[in-house]
């Protein structure tokens, strides 16, 4: 049966509070923290992009677990922010954990779903027999323009999940997506900062999606939300995956554990992965994980998970091995917004 | 740095590939296909370092030449990896934390791009470990 | 292998010099240099010119050619070579030259160094002297050359009791002394207040630790002792001269904080001259940073590693002490023009062995110079007499 095998997670050190920038922007931070339910968010070192974080993501993975680089035989990276237009992240991350060169491999981008994407082509790989292990990765350093809604949330961090069908530390029994074109959020060539449609990226685009997804997936299953022990759902702020998770009927103590937004922010292509993570770092053998990850322009995956009993057994895999999502959250350094500014680029430099 | 100089090394750059000696035991990086101790009596295998060491020795560079202007200051270190052999490196740290002999461990990071529109150069630096 | 004579030195100014061009400054100095031996262009047989980087300063190479065209002895055909060496470009220079004429291949010989700095800007004048050290496993990971020494500094004021203050003191000393040096490119004196206030560059080195860009050229003309006194009344005999090379480097060192090759040449050219350190009456040490010179004295075995930052505050290296270490101010208030360097000690030597110092005069019959490369992967030094 196919699915997870190992996976880790790398968030930058940084951070930037929400009040931070509503005091630049002469916001009030009380109703943008109350309305999002986001504190603070990470932010990438000068050193740091989309690809340092899925290269440290992918080796933290691969320290969890003893597998044969040279087995990896595929890659994905999905991002919003990979650092070349041309010229795939995943070769980087290929060529960094020492896959390369017998393996296939690309770069997505599915805006926030990217790195879903990546697991859904990796399961199909795998399931065919076609490799022994797929390496699928979600990584942002993710923009939002000065002044805009999206810049008390886009944040930076990654997530590697390898897919394989030998002894899974969680079985993933079924994905389903629901896809369409809608023009939620988008960034066209060579802009810096998205774009999006205000209060349309709301009921169209996310509600939207992840329902469909949802529902097509627990018809699938023939299962209902109670069936689950943990549901994780996209996070572009803290009050959507909790109304989204009530329509649908999980409980509020079903989508904790995956909430990781208050802290982190929106990592994009990384969001739902870490959520899932966050889940699996205390998740127990015989534990029920319902995932749904959403994109905007638009679609959504959903996955049912199974926590096996490998994943407590230290022979096979070791949790202690790489840092957990609890961990990276820990210790901030906090920057204030000129610092921020010169972090994200925002500053105009002399070429 | 040109593009054919960066790829020729990037297995150094990435992932500190050097090179051991299984006749005297003895390390090298960056590799060497030749053993100056053992000579011709030396057999020389792959050896991929885990990037554990300490400071030797360090400072914080605030003037910095074209492409690290943007990234000072930093703290620039001679690192002893486990193993024995010493390589340069930045780590990155406050500068107060870092100090002779801090134990450090190897992380991915960029180092130099070439301008804007110019190939991003990837390699190892380092963090001080607890 | 005949013995050798310094016959003429010349040296131009040296500071930021917008209206000199690099061939503007060799031809002073080669002038000057011939004036002093009262010798036409003719009598030359070779010339040696050190030179660090003319293709990345000023895009020019073949700088041998350039020069002896220049020096207008284009129809003479004389060998004309380029040495390059970082920063001991100077040094090795007249190394070549000295042993050209012991040798026996060449009776008149040139040797001279020139290095113009300030056609480019700063950016890319630090990314130039990057290249005297390791390019892809140090400059690659964002080493600048101060850093090098500063990571030196480091590496020995955790081991040694050398004080941020004694360190300072030998910027102090050597501006004082260059104050006196008309050639210099800083003639006022400074406090020690000023070094320990100046910005940092590359902790724990300040602005005032470390030598400047300059602009500059130097040059000495060779004879074989027998007949120097065609020339002068007042030849200098070279008693020595050695070389020595270490890795790249620094992190390859078995020792950060002591440049064996310093240690290396300084054995070979005492043992060549068959002298006793006891027997040399001042130095011209590399202080391309003050800790370059603090390693120097010690590595040339003039005091015990950790000494040399006390014998600094007692006075022991200033111009009236025991031992006068860069009486011409060294490379921190003269500048570093770095091929010119090397040559611009030798004239220092000389000028104190002619007694023609003038306010820097020291008393002394033999004096060395001592040059490095990089962090010292190259180490040239020389011991010069009176005849």
């Amino acid at each position: 049966m196919v699915g997870i095998i190992t996976y880790g997670v790398y968030i930058p050190r940084f951070r930037i509070k929400v009040e931070e920038i509503a005091r630049v922007w002469g916001a009030n931070s009380d109703e943008i923290t109350g309305g999002l339910g986001v504190f603070e968010k990470s932010v990438p070192d000068l050193d740091e992009d989309t690809a340092t974080i899925a290269v440290e993501a992918a080796r933290s993975a691969m320290a969890r677990r003893p597998v044969d680089p040279e087995d990896i035989g595929a890659v994905y990276v999905g991002s919003e922010s990979h650092p070349y237009a041309v010229k795939p992240t995943a070769c980087t991350v290929g060529e960094a954990i020492r896959a390369t060169p017998n393996m296939t491999a690309a770069d997505y981008e599915f805006a926030c779903k990217a790195g879903t994407a990546g697991i859904q082509t990796c399961m199909g790989l795998v399931k065919s027999g076609m490799i022994k292990y797929g390496m699928a990765i979600g990584s942002d350093v993710a923009q939002g323009a000065p002044g805009d809604a999206l810049e008390y949330t886009a944040a930076a961090g990654g997530a590697a999940f390898l897919i394989g069908n030998e002894r899974p530390i969680a079985e993933i029994h079924h994905t389903c997506s629901f896809t369409t074109d809608t023009p939620d959020f988008w960034r066209r060539e060579g802009q810096n900062y998205p774009r999006h449609g205000g209060r349309f990226t709301g009921d169209p685009g996310y509600f939207r999606h992840v329902k469909e997804a949802a529902r097509m997936l627990l018809s699938k299953m023939g299962t209902s939300p109670s069936d689950y022990d943990y549901a994780v759902f996209h996070q572009p702020n803290a009050k959507f995956p909790k109304r989204v998770a009530q329509i649908l009927g999980f409980s509020a103590e079903q989508v904790k554990p995956g909430l990781v937004v208050p802290r982190l922010g929106n990592t994009y292509s990384g969001s739902s992965m870490i959520g899932l993570a966050a889940t699996l770092d205390q998740a127990a053998a015989g534990d029920r994980i319902f995932v749904t990850s959403f994109g905007s322009g638009a679609g959504s995956d959903a996955f049912d998970i199974e926590v096996t009993d490998a994943i407590q057994d230290p022979a096979i895999f070791d949790l202690g091995q790489a840092p957990t999502v609890t961990a990276l959250l820990r210790d901030p350094l906090y920057l204030d917004y000129a610092q921020y500014a010169r972090h994200k680029g925002k500053i105009v430099m002399q070429q | 740095m040109s593009v054919a100089r960066f790829w020729r090394k990037i297995p150094q750059r990435y992932n500190l590939i050097g090179t051991r000696c299984e006749s005297c035991g003895r390390h090298y990086f960056p590799p060497r296909s030749f053993c100056p101790d053992c000579r011709r009596g030396g057999k020389i295998v792959e050896y991929r370092f885990p990037g554990t060491g300490k400071v030797v020795t360090y400072t914080v560079i605030r003037s910095a030449s074209e492409q690290f202007e943007n990234t000072t200051p930093y703290v620039l270190a001679i690192i002893q990896l486990d193993e024995g052999p010493r390589l340069t490196s930045q780590v990155v740290a406050k500068p107060g934390d870092v100090a002779v002999g801090t134990r450090v461990r190897s992380v991915f990071r960029r180092i130099m791009a070439d301008g804007e529109s110019g190939v991003i150069h990837y390699g190892t630096k380092f963090v001080p470990v607890k | 292998m005949r013995d050798v004579a310094i016959i003429g030195i010349g040296c131009t100014t040296f500071g930021e010099k917008w209206e000199a061009s690099f061939r503007d400054l060799f031809v002073e100095a080669g002038s000057l240099a011939l004036a002093d031996a009262e010798l036409a262009g003719e009598h030359i047989d070779a010339m040696y010119v050190g030179n660090m980087s003319a293709g990345r300063f000023i895009e020019q190479e073949h700088i041998g050619a350039l020069i002896a065209d220049y020096a207008g002895l284009s129809t003479r055909h004389i060998p004309s070579t380029r040495v390059e060496a970082a920063c001991a470009s100077g040094g090795l220079a007249f190394r070549q030259a000295v042993i050209a004429v012991a040798s026996g291949m060449e009776d008149i010989v040139v040797a001279a160094g020139v290095e113009k700095m300030t056609d480019v800007g700063i950016g890319a004048s630090v990314d130039t002297l990057a290249g005297a050290a390791d390019r892809e496993w140090e400059g690659f990971m964002g080493a600048t050359f101060p850093g090098l020494y500063a990571m030196i500094a480091t590496d020995y004021m955790h081991r040694y009791p050398l004080t941020r203050e004694q360190l300072g003191m030998v910027a102090v000393k050597n501006h004082r002394n260059g104050a006196k040096n008309p050639i210099a490119q800083f003639r006022s004196e400074i406090t020690l207040e000023t070094v320990l206030s100046s910005a940092l560059v590359a902790d724990p080195l300040r602005l005032f630790d470390c030598s400047p860009i300059t602009d500059g050229a130097a040059a000495v003309i060779l004879a074989p002792l027998e007949r120097a006194r065609e020339f002068t009344d007042t030849p200098v005999r070279v008693l020595a001269t050695a070389q020595a090379s270490d890795t790249l480097a620094l992190h390859d060192r078995r020792d950060i904080s002591c440049l064996d090759a310093t240690v290396v040449a300084g054995e070979r050219a005492f043992a060549m001259a068959g002298l006793p350190r006891e027997k040399i009456d001042f130095l011209e040490v590399h202080d391309c940073f003050t800790i370059a010179e603090i390693c120097a004295i010690e590595d040339l075995g003039f005091c015990r590693k950790g000494e040399a930052g006390r014998l600094t505050e007692e006075g022991v290296t200033a111009l009236d002490g025991n031992l006068p270490v860069n009486t011409s101010g060294g490379l921190k208030a003269c500048g570093h023009p770095v091929g010119a360097t090397g040559i611009k000690q030798v004239c220092e030597v000389v000028q104190q062995l002619r007694g023609e110092a003038g306010a820097r005069q020291v008393d002394g019959e033999i004096g060395l110079t001592h040059n490095v490369g990089g962090t010292g992967a190259t180490v040239v030094v020389h011991i010069l007499g009176v005849t």
